[in-house]
C-alpha cells in the first residue's frame, strides 16, 4: 500500500486506452521465412493482468512471436491483437501501450543508467514535468539510486536487467514483454528479477508476457503457460492444470517433454546459441 | 473527438514532439562523445595529415590548375568535405553494433517514428562532422589558407558540413540494412568512400578530369558539398554550380536517402 502511493497511481501510455477484455489475443498467427514456418497458425489468448510464460526449446518460435506482437516483425498469416489494437493495423497504438525487454542486454553501456532512462523517457514523449519524478521512482524501484551515475558497462548482469526493466516501465504500459528475461543471470539476480516482474504486475496492474526456457522460473513465476514446439503451441493452461493431467506426481519438466518430445529437436541453430552466449558472456 | 479548434495545437504538438525525438536520438550520441571522446582526436589526424603532407607537397608541385586560388586554399574545402565523409560513411557500423545489441530493437518498438530515428542519427552524424570543420579551420589558419570568417560564411559551412554528414551517414545507414553484418560493412565501406572521393572536385578541378569521369562527379552530392564549401570557406572561392544548386542537390540527395533509410531501418532486426 505504502509503495502504491509513493509510485503514484497507474497510468497507461495514453489516456484513450480501449478497454479490452485480453491483454493480447492471437487467432491463427503464422510466419514463414522462406520455406521455413518459425509459427505455425498459435491462437491464444492471455487475460490482463496475467503473467504470461512462453515455453520451448531455442528455436521453437517463442522470440518470433514476440516480435510480432511488438510489431518488430509482420505476420504472414493470422491477426494478433494487443490490448485490442491490431499489431498490423495501429502498430504506433501498440508502440504507444507496450514495453520490451529484449533477450539481448539492450542498455546502452556508453551510457550512464540515468541518462538510459532520460533517453528513453525522450522517445516516449514523457513531459519534462513528469521525467525527472519517473526516473527517479524507476531507479529506487529498481533499487539503482546509487549507481544512477555510472556507466552501465560497469554494471552487474542483474544490474542491467533491472535498469532495463526501469527503462521499459517509464511510460507505464499495459502489456510488458520479457524475452529471457533472466538468461545468464546467477539464482540471487534471477530472484530480485522475478520479484521486480510480480511487483510491476500488483502496483501497476501491467499484464507480463515473457519467454522462457527454464521450467523453474515458469513454475514460480507464471499464472498461465504455453508450450511452443517447432512453431506451434501445443498446449495451454495454468502450471497446474497441465501438471495435473500428466498425474499428481508430475513436474513442468514432464510436461515440457510431454509437449515437445523427448529429444530435443533444436532449431535455433547458430545464431539463436550465438545470440545467447553474447547474452551471457556480457553478463559474467 | 476531439473539438476542431484543438487541431491546430495538436499539429503543433506533434510537431514539436518529433523534433524532440530527432534531437533524443542525437542526443545520446553526443553523450556517449561526452563520456569518451578518444574517437574525436582520433578522427583528426586523417585531415592533418592531408593538408600538412599532401596540401604543402602538391601546392610547391604547381601541377594542378586551380585558377587564382593557391592549391592549399583550393583542397582545404575539400579535405573538410572528405573527412566529413569519412567519419559519416562509417556510421552504419554503429548502427550494426546497437542491431547486434539490442539496443535497435528497444529504439523500434518505442512510439517513436522510424524517420525521427534516422534523422536522429543523421544530425548526430552532423555533430562529428562539425569536430572536423573545427580542425581543418585550425590548420588551415596555421597554414595561411586565405580563410573567409564572417558570421554569414562560417555559418554557411556549418549548414552544409552537417547536410553533407548527414547525407552520407544516412547512405551509410542505408547500406548498413542492406548488408546487415559488420564484416561485410568494413569491406562495402571502403568500396564506397574511395569513388565517392576521388570522383569528385575535392582535390583536383572537374574540368581536369576525363569526359566520362565528369558525368559521375556531376551526380555526385560530394562535388555539390564541396562546392558549396569551396564558395563559403575560402576569399575569392567561385561556385562552379552556384549556391543555391549546390544546397537544393544535397537536399534533394538527403531527402531521398532519409526516405530510403526510413523504409529499411526497421527490416534490420528481422
Amino acid at each position: 500500500m505504502d509503495r502504491q502511493t509513493q509510485l503514484g497511481d497507474r497510468k497507461s501510455g495514453d489516456e484513450t486506452s480501449p478497454i479490452a477484455a485480453y491483454a493480447v489475443s492471437t487467432d491463427l498467427l503464422t510466419k514463414r521465412f522462406g520455406t521455413l514456418t518459425a509459427v505455425d497458425r498459435v491462437s491464444l489468448l492471455v487475460p490482463q493482468r496475467a503473467i504470461f510464460g512462453l515455453l520451448g526449446t531455442n528455436g521453437a518460435g517463442k522470440t518470433t512471436v514476440i516480435k510480432m506482437l511488438t510489431t518488430l516483425l509482420a505476420p504472414t498469416e493470422g491477426n494478433a491483437e494487443v490490448v485490442g489494437l491490431d499489431v498490423v493495423k495501429e502498430p504506433e497504438a501498440v508502440r504507444r501501450r507496450i514495453g520490451y525487454v529484449s533477450q539481448m542486454l539492450s542498455a546502452d553501456g556508453e551510457l550512464t543508467g540515468y541518462e538510459n532512462l532520460l533517453i528513453s523517457a525522450k522517445l516516449y514523449g514523457i513531459s519534462r514535468a513528469d521525467r525527472a519524478q519517473r526516473i527517479a521512482q524507476a531507479l529506487k524501484f529498481m533499487e539503482l539510486s546509487d549507481v544512477a551515475d555510472k556507466l552501465v558497462s560497469h554494471y552487474s548482469g542483474g544490474m542491467i536487467r533491472r535498469l532495463e526493466i526501469a527503462q521499459s516501465m517509464l511510460h507505464r504500459p499495459q502489456v510488458l514483454f520479457l524475452d529471457e528475461p533472466t538468461v545468464g543471470l546467477d539464482p540471487v539476480a534471477r530472484r530480485a528479477v522475478w520479484q521486480r516482474i510480480r511487483d510491476l504486475r500488483n502496483e501497476f496492474g501491467t499484464t507480463i508476457v515473457l519467454t522462457t526456457h527454464d521450467m523453474s522460473e515458469a513454475d514460480e513465476l507464471c499464472d498461465i503457460v504455453g508450450f511452443m514446439h517447432v512453431g506451434r503451441l501445443e498446449a495451454l493452461g495454468p502450471p497446474a492444470q497441465l501438471k495435473a493431467e500428466l498425474g499428481a506426481e508430475a513436474t513442468l519438466d514432464d510436461v515440457f517433454i510431454r509437449y515437445t518430445g523427448t529429444s530435443i529437436a533444436e532449431r535455433g541453430g547458430y545464431q539463436d546459441v550465438a545470440r545467447t552466449r553474447r547474452t551471457a558472456e556480457r553478463l559474467e | 473527438m476531439l473539438p476542431a479548434h484543438a487541431a491546430l495545437p495538436n499539429a503543433w504538438n506533434n510537431t514539436v514532439n518529433y523534433f524532440k525525438q530527432i534531437f533524443a536520438v542525437a542526443e545520446a550520441d553526443v553523450r556517449k562523445l561526452r563520456h569518451d571522446p578518444w574517437e574525436l582526436f582520433t578522427r583528426m589526424v586523417q585531415p592533418m595529415l592531408w593538408l600538412l603532407i599532401f596540401g604543402e607537397v602538391f601546392t610547391r608541385a604547381h601541377t594542378i590548375p586551380t585558377g587564382s586560388m593557391s592549391y592549399l586554399d583550393f583542397i582545404t574545402p575539400g579535405i573538410l568535405a572528405q573527412s566529413v565523409l569519412f567519419v559519416a560513411i562509417f556510421y552504419g557500423i554503429s548502427v550494426i553494433w546497437e542491431r547486434d545489441l539490442g539496443i535497435l530493437h528497444k529504439m523500434l518498438v518505442s512510439p517513436t517514428p522510424r524517420s525521427a530515428l534516422v534523422l536522429g542519427r543523421a544530425l548526430s552524424s552532423g555533430v562529428r562532422g562539425l569536430s572536423q570543420g573545427i580542425v581543418v579551420y585550425v590548420i588551415a589558419a596555421a597554414l595561411g589558407v586565405d580563410l573567409r570568417v564572417g558570421f554569414g560564411s562560417v555559418l554557411g559551412v556549418i549548414v552544409a558540413v552537417m547536410v553533407g554528414a548527414a547525407t552520407f551517414s544516412t547512405f551509410s545507414l542505408i547500406a548498413a540494412c542492406i548488408v546487415k553484418t559488420r564484416e561485410r560493412f568494413m569491406g562495402i565501406g571502403q568500396v564506397l568512400t574511395m569513388p565517392l572521393f576521388f570522383a569528385s572536385n575535392a582535390i583536383y578541378p572537374i574540368d581536369m578530369m576525363p569526359q566520362w569521369l565528369r558525368h559521375v562527379a556531376a551526380v555526385n552530392p560530394l562535388s555539390y558539398e564541396v562546392d558549396a564549401l569551396r564558395t563559403l570557406m575560402i576569399n575569392g572561392g567561385i561556385s562552379s554550380f552556384g549556391l543555391g544548386a549546390d544546397f537544393v542537390v544535397q537536399g534533394l540527395a538527403l531527402t531521398l536517402l532519409v526516405a530510403i533509410a526510413t523504409r529499411l531501418y526497421p527490416t534490420l532486426v528481422n
